[in-house]
């Protein structure tokens, strides 16, 4: 019964707890808890009905023993703030990188078709790409800070470097076809010149910079204390590189009839067995606590994924790439494959952070097998 | 700024502002917290945000976490204190741990001879290893421990330990920790580590983190773009881009027991979605943001806001060399106690971050407080993940070419 205006404030009465038992390795004789239990053994306030009872105002104590190694169990490291624009940035810098590479050698062996079809696409997917990355900026006013100062110590300068520098070579190439496409219309003037005769070296350029737009940001992923990152930091590169390769062979596939597609097709094929085996064997290397997360959840569904679909893409491109619906079939399952495992490494990086297993396990292992072998002047826990 | 990685050679060092080429680099300076003797009443929390003016950081709710209700280190909390409570089991694995660290034979560190400070730095250092008897204080207490302190001009009255040494016989002031045999109570006042090698430093694409003469490591806020790399970059967890950055005091409050809310009126409620729909937007919203050491009182010549506040010298702030030597002392002096369970942490140059510049005391693991028990700074490794990469993508360009000889001119 409320006897008081305050008793409104009071938290609904629980129903009473027995002593709890789920600890059976002697917890409980520690610590306050055994006498505040014999206190309401001995029957202090007998419990009745009319609210008279006496009630705790503050929970029971938990002592902190089951979670020793973590503080209530927070992250210790933070998840960088990028949200799924990076992880279209990725795949995006992925494409735009294999397409470059495509379109100089298209530009080399005379595949017009091929060459016109790949330049658009890495013009298309680098700005897509930039915009992205922009637009998950905090302060999105501020990109142009990136190209104050280059920094070799941080992958993200020189990746912002390496973007740039792409994407003038593949826009000036992508123009040139372009225009050429348009049936030489465009209001060009004394330019069209100048742009035929830098076509050729500006392919070369976005060629030249297509791998490390391809791959630096398995760099710029590992080099951070996401543990999932930070661990794969040996073999991402190689994983990036390969699903970079099969993303555009898929893309030129969709994009162009086959008769100009073979060197698509291989290099499809080649990328399914080294992004295969790459992925494979970069999980079998890490940390098994560190790897966790892309094995689990939702990265772990797109990593198997990626992989089914890597490996029915390059079926399909091996057995029926000559056949034009086949081949844009292969070539949609190859970039979802690419985009699975790059989102995939995306969000396992990110979930690695969120619980500080993944942090405090790796470290401790690695700190213990340092002293085994010897190493004791390396920790940052000291008593002298 | 273009150098890849400050190499081992700049951490045995321990001035990290050699790197940044400072032409009149001033002595380190750094933290050291020393647990023990934290009593957990959030002073450094409160006069931190004040002085930084930081905003809240989340709605007012419980964390159900002990006393620790800010949660951890972030963009708005600079200064975070930590609670842990522990049972007796918890206390004697402690002690353990901490017992194993002697016997493996770490590191002597002692603070580097004939360095920077001479001859007035040695005055201010007691004497070595007063603290190894075991005992009440006698040489720490007045100069080492309050060294930091008494540098700041205008303590005043706030200096509790020099007016108290004054004034009562310094062997009367007991700063041991309560020996609880059943359990205890561990509070801890965390912060930036201010690393000799510092990863968000390292990653920062646009230099708006930058190395300041004093050692420490600081955001310009006017030239971030807020793009994030060094939230992933630090190992310790510490920077954060900050989201919204509105600071808004709160003025909805639930009517006291008895009263009858009154409904407000429209021209009430006009006013306040008036209110709501501007909220001051803070100038540093989407930029990362995080403990600066002060930096603009530090120019000033004085203590941070933190180590001022701090009504049991938990936190002392001064130049790195002595804070260390003060820290190795007070270690000493819990071990003579046979409290094994108190540890340094970051005063190591030779470890994953090059020693820190905020050094802590810890009575237990690292990770029971939040912190990681060895941490690496990823740019240490980046010269290795930039020639896997470069394999790779010599690779990728290998297959590519592969894949049109083999293709053939159709």
């Amino acid at each position: 019964m409320t006897t008081s205006e305050f008793d409104s404030y009071r938290p609904p009465e629980e129903p009473r707890r027995r002593r709890r038992r789920d600890r059976p390795d002697g917890h409980e004789k520690a610590g306050g808890r055994e006498q505040g239990n014999r206190r309401h053994r001995s029957g202090l306030a007998p419990s009745t009905s009319d609210g008279g009872r006496e009630m705790a105002m503050v929970p029971e104590p938990q002592f902190s023993t089951t979670a020793s190694d973590s503080y209530y169990g927070r992250p210790i490291v933070k998840a960088p703030p990028w949200d799924e624009r990076v992880a279209a940035y990725l795949v995006c810098g992925g494409i735009a990188g294999g397409s470059s590479l495509l379109a100089f050698g298209a530009q080399l062996t005379g595949r017009d078709v091929l060459r016109r079809n790949t330049r658009i696409t890495a013009l298309a997917a680098a700005g897509v790409g930039a915009v992205a990355l922009v637009a998950d900026l905090g302060r999105p006013e501020r990109f142009y800070n990136m190209m104050r100062t280059v920094k070799l110590s941080s992958p993200m300068s020189l990746g912002s470097w390496v973007l740039a520098g792409f994407s003038t070579g593949a826009g000036v190439a992508a123009a040139a076809d372009v225009d050429r496409m348009l049936g030489e219309k465009l209001p060009l003037g004394p330019l069209r010149g100048m742009l035929r005769a830098v076509e050729a070296p500006a392919g070369g350029l976005a060629a030249l910079l297509g791998a490390p737009l391809a791959g630096y940001t398995a760099v710029l992923l590992s080099d951070t204390a996401m543990p999932t990152w930070n661990d794969a930091k040996d073999d991402l590169p190689f994983v990036f590189v390969s699903s970079a390769s099969i993303a555009a062979s898929g893309i030129a596939m969709i994009t162009t009839p086959v008769r100009q597609t073979a060197p698509a097709r291989a290099l499809a094929v080649l990328g399914v067995v080294a992004d295969v085996v790459a992925t494979r064997y970069m999980e079998a290397r890490m940390d098994p606590v560190a790897v966790e997360p892309l094995e689990t959840g939702r990265p772990g569904m797109l990593m198997k994924w990626s992989e089914r679909l890597a490996i029915a893409g390059g079926i399909g491109t091996l057995l029926g790439g000559r056949h034009r619906v086949v081949a844009a079939v292969s070539g949609a399952a190859l970039v979802t494959a690419s985009a699975f495992t790059r989102f995939g490494v995306f969000y396992a990086g990110k979930d690695s952070a969120q619980d500080p297993r993944f942090t405090v396990e790796p470290q401790k292992r690695r700190l213990a097998a340092r002293r085994r072998a010897g190493i004791t002047d390396d920790s940052i826990t000291t008593v002298r | 700024m273009v150098q890849l990685t400050q190499g081992p050679d700049a951490a045995v060092e321990g001035n990290p502002t050699a790197d940044a080429h400072y032409e009149h680099p001033h002595p380190r300076k750094g933290f050291f917290t020393d647990t023990s003797i934290c009593i957990g009443c959030k002073a450094c929390e409160v006069a931190c945000k004040e002085w930084n003016r930081n905003p809240v950081d989340s709605d007012y709710t419980l964390s159900n976490s002990s006393f620790d209700n800010s949660e951890g280190l972030g963009a708005d909390t600079w200064r975070h204190v930590a609670f842990v409570e522990q049972d007796r089991q918890r206390v004697e694995e402690a002690r353990e741990s901490g017992r194993a660290l002697v016997s493996l034979g770490m590191p002597t560190l002692r603070a580097p001879g004939g360095g920077t400070g001479g001859a007035d730095a040695g005055a201010i250092r007691p004497s070595a290893r007063t603290g190894a008897r075991s005992g009440p204080l006698d040489g720490p207490i007045d100069a080492g421990l309050v060294g930091g302190l008494q540098a700041g001009p205008d303590m005043g009255g706030l200096d509790v330990l020099s007016s108290l040494g004054s004034a009562v016989d310094s062997s009367a002031v007991d700063i041991t920790p309560p020996d609880t045999p059943e359990f205890r109570w561990l509070m801890s006042s965390d912060v930036c580590k201010h690393c000799t090698n510092a990863g968000c430093l390292d990653v920062c694409p646009t230099g708006a983190l930058f190395r300041t003469e004093h050692g420490t490591v600081v955001v310009q806020d006017d030239v971030c773009n807020g793009c994030g790399t060094c939230v992933a970059g630090c190992p310790f967890g510490v920077i954060e881009r900050r989201k919204d950055g509105i600071a808004q005091p709160k003025t909805d409050r639930s009517p006291a027991p008895g009263v009858h809310a009154e409904k407000p009126s429209k021209a009430d409620k006009a006013e306040k979605a008036d209110k709501a729909e501007k909220p001051k937007k803070n100038k540093n919203s989407g930029v990362a943001q995080k403990c600066t050491l002060c930096y603009d009182r530090m120019t000033d010549g004085q203590t941070p806001a933190c180590a001022q506040a701090c009504p049991t010298t938990s936190i002392r702030y001064g130049e790195r060399e002595d804070m260390v030597v003060s820290a190795q002392e007070r270690v000493a002096q819990l071990h003579a106690q046979g409290r094994t369970e108190a540890r340094l942490y970051g005063a190591n140059p030779k470890d994953g971050v090059g020693g820190t510049g905020s050094v802590f005391l810890l009575l237990d693991e690292p990770e029971v407080y939040g912190l990681p028990p060895d941490p690496r700074v990823p740019t240490r490794d980046l010269p290795r993940m930039y020639a896997r990469a470069g394999i790779a993508m010599a690779g990728m360009v290998a297959a590519a070419g592969l894949a049109f000889l083999g293709g053939g001119r159709r």
